[in-house]
């Protein structure tokens, strides 16, 4: 698979990371050097073979249905969350305006 | 009285527990060591407090007569993976540059609990992506050891870098590591040290900082094998807030350790021997097999038919899952912002991201969201997926013929740094033999098993079953009482 600017582009865009003109033209090649690598892929039979989604066999627990059953990751934590936000306000995360 | 950072970490434990010397003149000897090693770049952020805490708390215990914690005196580097509240923690990227977190990572929790004290945070690389340690924004880490005659600095391994130059350089007598696609065993083969990754699952993944989450497993990196083992008993538990945490009581791991290999199968993958493959490894290899033959082993070659496609499952899908776990990073909730004049969200997102994250995480970042994107994910992301069930399907087969495998930990000794910087695929092909057993969520380790021509250290892995973290040590014992290895790097720092 060959990736050029255009793409790098777009899946810089849909990452959030902006990036140059000079690093798109950088990253083409470096992509599709590493994507051309990864396409031999392809060569596996995989009739039949239901993709992986747990490495070791494990269910999924349920916790019991009530609030703040886990102090740590419950509610009432606020200001612990605030702590590290780049800008709060009244106990708010704020970001630019984004209605006009 | 001899260098007390000269001692491992049963060493210390049973000189605390003896009264042979107290915990506070450990921590302070490890101390002094770390603030002198600065030419290593392996610290990020130096805590001499809460080592010598924990240390007067073991004094303290032992004073008043109390059984001590498992830990107790025990002084431990911790990788700057893992979040420990109110110590600046960033993943070595400048996208978390002044984040201190709220909470305690849950394994670091659990190592306090057993007593342990914290010399520092250890650099890596960036988000654990790496394998040299040169993606850190902080710096690189450069490993004690050196080519004679030479003083290019070489690469310590990654990404737990940190990690494995602090243990090597006896900063500290064990460290925490993280491993990903190899994170802990490549770089403990550089530097002459043993690591363990267990079974996926063992360890709680509750405040360790995610880069791939269906493969990311904490474990324990330290002078010897029976360190190892008793540092990954206090780390290992089931945590009810990792949802992919396993429900089981951890074994008594150093008490069953055993180094008679007597009625085991030692399984020899045939696609391990793979082309190029320097003649030192092989030679290294084989001495590996002799030893644990001497240990009463069977040998028996085995195949992992899919082992060539290990490297390409895994670069679709860490990637994959990292451009999913680091959206999280947007410059509103913690971190980095970078928010241009007149910038709105998108642009803040994007001008964040930009900034805060090096090279190689944009790189991973946009593989991972090419590989995931329309149109792409099946052909890449599913299919690697089904190659991954088959990978572990090849290991399941080999469990019939063996009880564990045993294969070099990486293709060559350390190399210098910027070696291979320039070349983002001859890196990734350092984690060609940690890759597999990653991928298929099994316990493997790295012991040391001699030097190359150059005198640095090349290592061997052991893998084995999935929850038989024993039969990994216990091998991996056998081949640490054959080949005797003792070198250590002279200290230049």
């Amino acid at each position: 698979m060959s990736v050029d600017t255009a793409t790098v582009k777009k899946v810089a865009a849909l990452a959030r990371i902006a990036i140059t003109d000079e690093d798109a033209s950088r990253l083409a090649p470096e992509l599709s050097n590493i994507l051309g690598w990864i396409e031999q892929l392809g060569e596996v039979d995989t009739t039949g073979i239901e993709p992986m989604t747990a490495v070791i066999p494990n269910t999924l627990r349920l916790r019991d249905d009530v609030v703040n059953a886990d102090p740590l990751t419950g509610g009432g934590i606020r200001e612990a969350l605030m702590t590290n936000a780049p800008q709060a306000e009244h106990g708010f995360f704020t970001v630019p305006k984004v209605i006009e | 009285m001899a260098d007390l950072t000269d001692l491992g970490i049963a060493g210390i434990r049973d000189g605390v527990r003896t009264g042979a010397f107290s915990a506070t003149e450990v921590a302070d000897a490890f101390v002094v060591k770390v603030a002198k090693a600065k030419p290593l770049n392996a610290f990020l952020v130096e805590t001499p407090d809460h080592a010598l805490a924990a240390a007067r708390a073991a004094d303290a215990a032992r004073a008043a007569g109390e059984t001590l914690k498992p830990l107790a005196g025990v002084p431990i580097g911790m990788k700057d993976l893992f979040c420990t509240k109110g110590v600046a923690t960033t993943a070595a990227s400048h996208i978390l540059e002044g984040f201190v977190p709220t909470y305690e990572s849950t394994v670091s929790q659990n190592l306090w609990d057993a007593g342990a004290g914290m010399l520092g945070k250890l650099n890596m690389d960036q988000f654990a992506m790496g394998s040299s340690n040169e993606t850190s924004a902080f710096g690189n880490v450069v490993s004690p050891w050196r080519r004679p005659g030479d003083a290019a600095p070489l690469a310590p391994g990654g990404s737990s870098g940190g990690s494995s130059s602090a243990v090597a350089a006896r900063l500290v007598p064990g460290a925490t590591g993280t491993d990903t696609g190899g994170s802990i065993r490549q770089p403990a083969a550089f530097v002459g040290i043993s690591g363990i990754k267990p079974t996926y699952g063992r360890c709680s993944r509750w405040g360790t900082i995610a880069f791939a989450s269906s493969l990311d497993q904490a474990g324990p990196m330290a002078r010897d094998v029976r360190d190892c083992a008793i540092m990954l008993e206090a780390m290992a538990g089931f945590d009810a807030k990792d949802a992919t945490s396993l429900k089981l009581d951890v074994p008594k791991w150093e008490h069953g350790l055993s180094s008679n290999m007597a009625g085991k199968r030692v399984g020899i993958p045939r696609e391990y021997r793979v082309d190029g493959m320097p003649g030192e490894i092989e030679a290294l290899w084989q001495a590996g097999i002799d030893w644990l033959k001497d240990a009463g082993a069977e040998i028996v070659e085995v195949s992992l038919p899919h082992t060539r496609y290990a490297l390409p499952a895994y670069y679709i899908i860490a990637p994959a899952e990292a451009s999913s776990n680091l959206a999280r990073y947007d410059g509103v909730r913690y971190g980095l912002r970078d928010l241009p004049e007149g910038a709105g969200l998108q642009d803040m997102y994007a001008a964040t991201r930009a900034d805060g994250f090096g090279a190689e995480v944009k790189r991973r970042i946009m593989i991972g969201t090419y590989v995931l994107s329309a149109g792409f994910y099946d052909a890449y992301y599913t299919q690697a997926q089904k190659v991954r069930a088959l990978i572990a399907r090849d290991f399941d087969r080999a469990w019939e013929q063996c009880d564990v495998l045993l294969t070099p930990t990486a293709p060559s000794a350390a190399f210098a740094l910027g070696e291979k910087s320039a070349d983002p695929l001859a890196m990734y092909l350092n984690d060609v033999f940690t890759v597999p057993s990653s991928l298929a969520g099994l316990p493997a380790m790295s012991v040391p098993g001699g030097l190359d021509k150059d005198g640095l250290p090349l290592g061997l892995q052991i893998i084995g079953k999935a929850l038989d973290e024993q039969g990994v040590l216990n091998a991996g014992l056998a081949i640490e009482q054959r080949a005797g290895f003792t070198a250590r790097p002279d200290a230049w720092w």
